[in-house]
């Protein structure tokens, strides 16, 4: 019973909430959604969603992790079908059964993962995807013109393989192309892109809009889809909650839109500081053990006390191998390697680095730096069993561990179900305050920390930068390695960029530009070309 | 569709009712398939179940049957909580039991009360060698546990086999594969209980087996060695993350599993058999695994489900005895048993919600929130 009455109160909301009014009504709607509900199991993915899209519009479909901006676009290129609710395309009703019917249809998808095979041929790649075979010469004629058209050449005879990431994304986008749509969904396509990859992509999809190809841009970046869109729909919890003109709104407006609550500005970080050196790095090198592994290359830095040292880079270019090279949790056979103070710790465990008041936070909560599975009593413990009072006699003190959650949870506001739930029941960003807090509390010399607000809704992560900001004015070194160039320019009064395993000389954060630290990641190593850079970035 | 959703809160009482549901539950088929195969339901299950608890003596017996199964069980939970299998404790039960016999057989005519511990020692010893094979096969080479400590147990069987035949042989015992009885002081006695006197051939091993389960329990769940155990089956990276070595953990697991089935081996012969021979178990440290999968891998609960499949064992002898039915169906009951067991406990920690097309809930008085 309960379930029916549920059930009515949100078809109900659903029905009365006003229809976002489309920006210009004379353009006929290329695309309309109606109250489109998608569930898996008992999650309700998609709740009543509307939406329209113009021919030729850039419309962007924003929304934090989870939102269901995915499921949506799954829906529109018949990967999934909607419980309830449908689409009109070109104004008539349709139902879009699989991806094949939807190309067909004229509907493009660039997905985050592309699915290029890396040992085959640009071309080669192309022609599996076509519907029906072609003659290689004329499909390679065809590659050439069609990317000359866009600004994004393509040799249809290189490898794959050797192609950067940028180019990868170009190869799916013509292989859209070549099937002339009138809709490209691009699913998150800047997450690994360079900023001036970013430019360039940006540039291509605004020609596709004014040749008439409208493009669906799903993305959690508010300055790009400001830059690059004219409208935005903004997903919350699976529902529409607002359809807005780019152009009106501030990003901050439309943060508070896409998270629901009112959102705080960082304070910003102080300019350079010269505390003594508490931490440093010098000719760190790892050669890669596996296919996947990034070799690490002399990386050489050091964190003064007091400053926030930001290194920045692309996922995947050496970042998980740093990590674990600081930590301890690998180590090579080199000594002098890594110093706390005038220690080499190059030799030490994590547990033997810990006791030099050094602490760390990898960047995956689940599992490594926390075990979903055990209570945050037991967490706590993880990274806290050397500590007074935790453990004697290899008995592990129940109360201290309790008190010791207790007082993170409360000290960083982490919301709890219980007084001591396991950690799976813990909202991401709760449980990365609960694994930031694990480690301040300790009130380390030294904190490492990656990715420290992966995942994490904007108070969290606000709330989580904060924190950090405010153990760097206490006298500590903080080392922050992200991928996310918004959070490293809030915090950091250096930043260095890490590119294949390679870390450039750290620079004064108010010497950096965006820009300059694209060129940095998309490969520029030699810090004589620094100054040029900044030259041209400012 | 029919999805399972995690239930948020379980009472207590659910969670003691569901084994004695899937109990009764075994209970119902296993009457069905008696009478499938032409026996009398009722009479056959109380064969089974009732009548060998039917004499005071008879519950000493089941515990008895139950002790290799509670000691091997709680070291195979170390093992399987850290995500190492250990699938080879009965070739480590074997080593044990060479192990202490090698001591007891170099004393014959020793009657110090040394000999007894000193023969715990060997067996135990002898177990953890036998295990630290695939241990440390696994931490030099990467080999794969499961193959290699399963292999293990076909070289011990082997092993036992030719020693009674060939080196150890009695040489009074007529050609049989047999070595000497152990002396005296090598043989574990009978246990008097208050009041009681001898219960069936209890001994000194069944408390011997408690204790390891309550203490196994009590380092699982309050010592640091047990949280680092439980760290490397849960989450490794964060084993790694917080300094604990995982090489040490999966020998150290291993090595006690080793050492407790090799412990269980010397009680078994010292208890029971009194001398080697070619079979001196029955296969206890295969079914320590189900017994270890039963108790959930929890070492408390490890008696509680030693002596359920001990009951098991004991009813097909006694249903073997009095009605010819087959040996085998006590395999049979194991499984169902097991079955039962395994969905009660996913039915108890979740919860099957019927969704149809739409999407919608048709199971009435779900909460959806």
């Amino acid at each position: 019973m309960l379930t029916m009455s549920l059930m009515k109160d949100i078809k109900l909301g659903g029905s009365i909430r006003l229809m976002p009014k489309p920006s210009s009504p004379a353009k006929e709607h290329l695309l309309v959604a109606r109250h489109v509900t998608k569930s898996f199991g008992t999650f309700v993915a998609n709740d009543d969603v509307n939406f329209t899209l113009g021919a030729g519009e850039l419309h962007a479909l924003l929304g934090e992790n989870g939102a269901g901006k995915s499921t949506f676009v799954k829906m529109i290129y018949g990967l999934l079908q909607p419980d309830s609710g449908g689409f009109e395309w070109q104004g008539r009703p349709v139902h879009i059964s699989n991806p094949q019917q939807a190309r067909a249809m004229g509907i493009g998808m660039v997905f985050q993962h592309f699915s290029l095979f890396d040992s085959l041929t640009v071309a080669e790649n192309i022609e599996l995807a076509l519907p029906e075979t072609m003659n290689r010469e004329q499909l390679r004629t065809l590659i050439r013109t069609r990317s000359d058209d866009y600004g994004i050449p393509l040799d249809p005879d290189s490898m794959v393989a050797d192609l950067s990431v940028g180019q990868q994304q170009r190869v799916e986008i013509v292989r859209c192309l070549l099937q002339d749509p009138s809709l490209l969904i691009m699913d998150e396509p800047t997450s690994v892109l360079t900023p001036q990859e970013t430019d360039q992509l940006f540039d291509v999809l605004r020609r596709l809009a004014s040749s008439g190809c409208a493009v669906l841009f799903i993305s959690h970046k508010l300055d790009e889809i400001k830059k690059l869109t004219s409208r935005a729909t903004i997903l919350r919890g699976g529902r529409n909650v607002a359809e807005v003109e780019t152009a009106e709104k501030t990003t901050h407006q439309m943060a508070e839109l896409m998270v629901g609550e009112t959102v705080d500005a960082v304070k910003s970080g102080t300019g350079p500081v010269n505390g003594e050196v508490l931490f440093s790095v010098t000719a760190l090198s790892r050669e890669a053990h596996g296919p996947f592994d990034v070799p690490l290359e002399a990386i050489s830095f050091a964190a003064r006390s007091g400053e926030i040292l930001g290194i920045a880079g692309i996922a995947g270019n050496g970042q998980d191998e740093l990590m674990s090279a600081l930590s301890g949790e690998w180590r090579g056979q080199q000594k002098g390697v890594i110093w706390v103070g005038q220690t080499d710790v190059s030799q030490l465990g994590p547990q033997h680095r810990r006791h030099h008041k050094i602490c760390f936070i990898p960047e995956e909560r689940n599992g490594h730096a926390a075990v979903p599975q055990m209570r945050l009593s037991e967490n706590a413990l993880l990274t806290g069993f050397q500590d007074d009072g935790m453990v004697k006699a290899g008995m592990v003190k129940q109360q201290a561990i309790l008190s010791r959650a207790e007082l993170i949870s409360v000290t960083f506001d982490v919301r709890r179900p219980l007084a001591d739930p396991h950690a799976a029941a813990l909202s991401g960003g709760n449980l990365q305050k609960f694994v930031v807090g694990r480690e301040i509390i300790k009130q380390p010399r030294v904190l490492i920390v990656a990715q420290p607000t992966w995942g994490v809704d904007v108070g969290a992560a606000t709330f989580i930068r904060q924190t950090m900001i405010e153990l760097a004015a206490a006298g500590s070194a903080v080392v922050v390695i992200s991928q996310d160039l918004e959070e490293i320019f809030a915090i950091s009064n250096r930043i260095a960029v890490l590119s294949a395993g390679r870390l450039s000389e750290p620079q004064p954060a108010a010497q950096m530009t965006s820009q300059a630290v694209g060129l940095l990641m998309g490969g520029v190593h030699l810090s004589d070309d620094i100054d040029s850079l900044r030259a041209e970035g400012g | 569709m029919i999805f399972l959703q995690p239930r948020t809160s379980v009472p207590l009482y659910v969670t003691l009712l569901v084994p004695v549901i899937s109990v009764l539950a075994t209970l119902i088929a296993g009457g069905l398939i008696f009478a499938v195969l032409g026996y009398a339901p009722l009479p056959a299950l109380y064969e089974f179940f009732i009548a060998p608890l039917s004499r005071p003596d008879q519950f000493g017996n089941l515990l008895v049957k139950a002790c290799p199964l509670i000691i091997i069980g709680t070291g195979l939970v170390f093992c399987y909580r850290a995500n190492i299998w250990n699938i080879g404790a009965e070739g480590q039960l074997i080593a044990g039991a060479v192990g202490a016999g090698g001591l007891a057989l170099s004393f014959p005519d020793t009657t110090s009360v040394f000999l007894l511990p000193g023969m715990a020692v060997c067996a135990i010893l002898s177990g953890a060698l036998w295990a630290a094979i695939p241990a440390l096969c696994k931490v030099w080479f990467r080999t794969n546990e499961i193959l290699v400590s399963l292999m293990l147990t076909y070289v011990a069987a082997l092993l036992i086999d030719w020693i009674v035949r060939g080196p150890w042989r009695d040489p009074m015992s007529f050609g049989f594969p047999l070595t000497p009885y152990y002396p005296d002081a090598g043989l574990i006695s009978a246990l008097h209980l208050p009041f009681i006197g001898r219960l069936g051939q209890l001994h000194w091993g069944v408390p011997v087996a408690l204790l390891i389960a309550v203490a196994g329990y009590f380092f699982l769940s309050r010592m640091l060695g047990g949280f680092q155990v439980k760290l490397m089956g849960d989450a490794p990276r964060a084993g790694t993350f917080a300094g604990f070595s995982p090489n040490r953990v999966t020998i150290g697991v291993l090595l006690a599993s080793g050492g407790l089935a090799g412990l269980a081996g010397m009680i078994e012969v010292s208890a029971n058999i009194g001398q080697l021979q070619p079979n001196i178990s029955f296969g206890y440290g295969f079914t320590a695994i189900i017994v270890a999968f039963l108790a959930r891998l929890n070492p408390l609960a490890v008696i509680v489900a030693g002596l359920v499949v001990a009951l098991a064992e004991l009813g097909g002898d006694t249903a073997q005895i009095s009605m010819a039915i087959p040996k085998v169906v006590t395999g049979i009951f194991k499984g169902i048993l097991l079955f039962f067991l395994l969905a009660g406990e996913t039915l108890t920690r979740f919860q099957p919600v019927w969704v149809d097309q739409t999407g919608k809930f048709s199971k009435k008085g779900q909460k959806t929130i």
